[in-house]
């Protein structure tokens, strides 16, 4: 589909979308050994740790669900947890949705792909061709080589004994940590990070694990409706 | 019950990506939506760390987490990687209860 109001994608332009999308894929993709490793920790068997990256496949949601069942969380505050992290994948959909303009089983097919990675080497090409590369090649070696490296670091994880000797549980906290930071970018997003922490730390001894990182997800919800001023550029 | 648990939240996220290539923009385009679905990963995120370094049971506690966590931050400042990030966290966490 060549749309004339759309730069041509060159072959050299195409070469170098497609050499840094594999480089983040690499990336990216070799941390699935600390997945493998932290959810074998949580009590996961090796076979629900590698179904987690086959099927849910969005790397936040993963540790979520595995990190609220450490915590001794029912199954079911870990699988709402891990749903609300995953509405920002429904974000980064409504952005490519024009720019990737696929329809149909394609469009099936490349909502499984659909994560953080794969929106940011995408979003901000100049037409649906170059998108289009930037997102599949992204997208498929994350994961191929995230589902690989899970099953490395599931099956490695239950064969060195009590996880906690090897400080996987900090290992968990570093993650989550990893993944907050460059959201930390302004004031609003840093006092709510506060105040998440807070009601999370002080609902921890009134009530069931996993509930109080659902009570801190009120705090968005509340912040978001009621915090209307300095009104956001648009989402990068 | 876990097997359960983790297939409906992993065929629920799928879902929830399909949805955002499928649904009409104009959902998005009302700013309320944009920033609570902004602000809900921070929230989240925020209070899983807590949770994750903090509670024991249902008390909290300062323990071998904690120096895990900070030398997370150390690194993160020095924008070191996502590996190196969480292998150091674990690292100094476990080197705190060799002591």
């Amino acid at each position: 589909m060549r749309d004339p109001d759309q730069p041509e994608l060159t072959a050299p332009a195409r070469a170098a979308i497609v050499r840094d999308s594999l480089a983040v894929g690499l990336a990216t993709g070799t941390y699935g050994v600390s997945f493998g490793a932290v959810s074998v920790a949580a009590g996961l068997s090796v076979a629900q740790t590698c179904a987690l990256s086959l099927v849910m496949f969005t790397g936040a949601s993963q540790f979520a669900l595995v990190g609220v069942l450490a915590a001794g969380g029912g199954p079911l505050s870990a699988a709402l947890t891990a749903l609300l992290l995953g509405t920002r994948n429904t974000l980064y959909g409504l952005r490519l949705a024009p720019l990737l303009s696929w329809s149909g089983w394609r469009r099936a097919g490349a909502a499984h792909l659909l994560i953080d990675e794969s929106t940011a080497m995408s979003v901000t090409r100049p037409s649906t061709a170059a998108a289009r590369v930037g997102f599949l090649v992204t997208g498929l070696s994350i994961f191929v080589l995230w589902n690989l490296a899970t099953l490395a670091g599931a099956v490695a994880g239950s064969a060195i004994g009590d996880p906690r000797t090897y400080g996987l549980d900090a290992a968990v906290g570093g993650a989550f940590l990893a993944l907050l930071w460059p959201r930390l970018r302004d004031l609003r997003t840093r006092i709510v990070a506060v105040a998440a922490v807070a009601v999370a730390l002080g609902t921890v001894p009134l009530s069931p694990a996993g509930v109080p990182v659902l009570a801190a997800g009120g705090v968005a919800l509340l912040a978001g409706v009621l915090w209307r001023t300095g009104d956001r550029r648009p989402a990068p | 019950m876990t097997w359960a648990a983790l297939l409906v939240a992993g065929v629920g996220c799928y879902l929830l990506k399909l949805g955002g290539l499928a649904v009409p923009l104009h959902v998005l385009e009302r700013p309320v939506v944009q920033r609570v679905a902004d602000l809900i990963p921070v929230a989240l995120l925020a209070a899983l760390v807590a949770v994750q370094v903090f509670a024991a049971g249902h008390g909290l506690a300062l323990d071998a987490r904690a120096a895990g966590l900070g030398a997370a931050v150390v690194l993160l400042v020095v924008r070191a990687p996502f590996l190196v990030v969480v292998f150091g966290a674990a690292l100094v966490a476990a080197l705190v209860r060799l002591l």
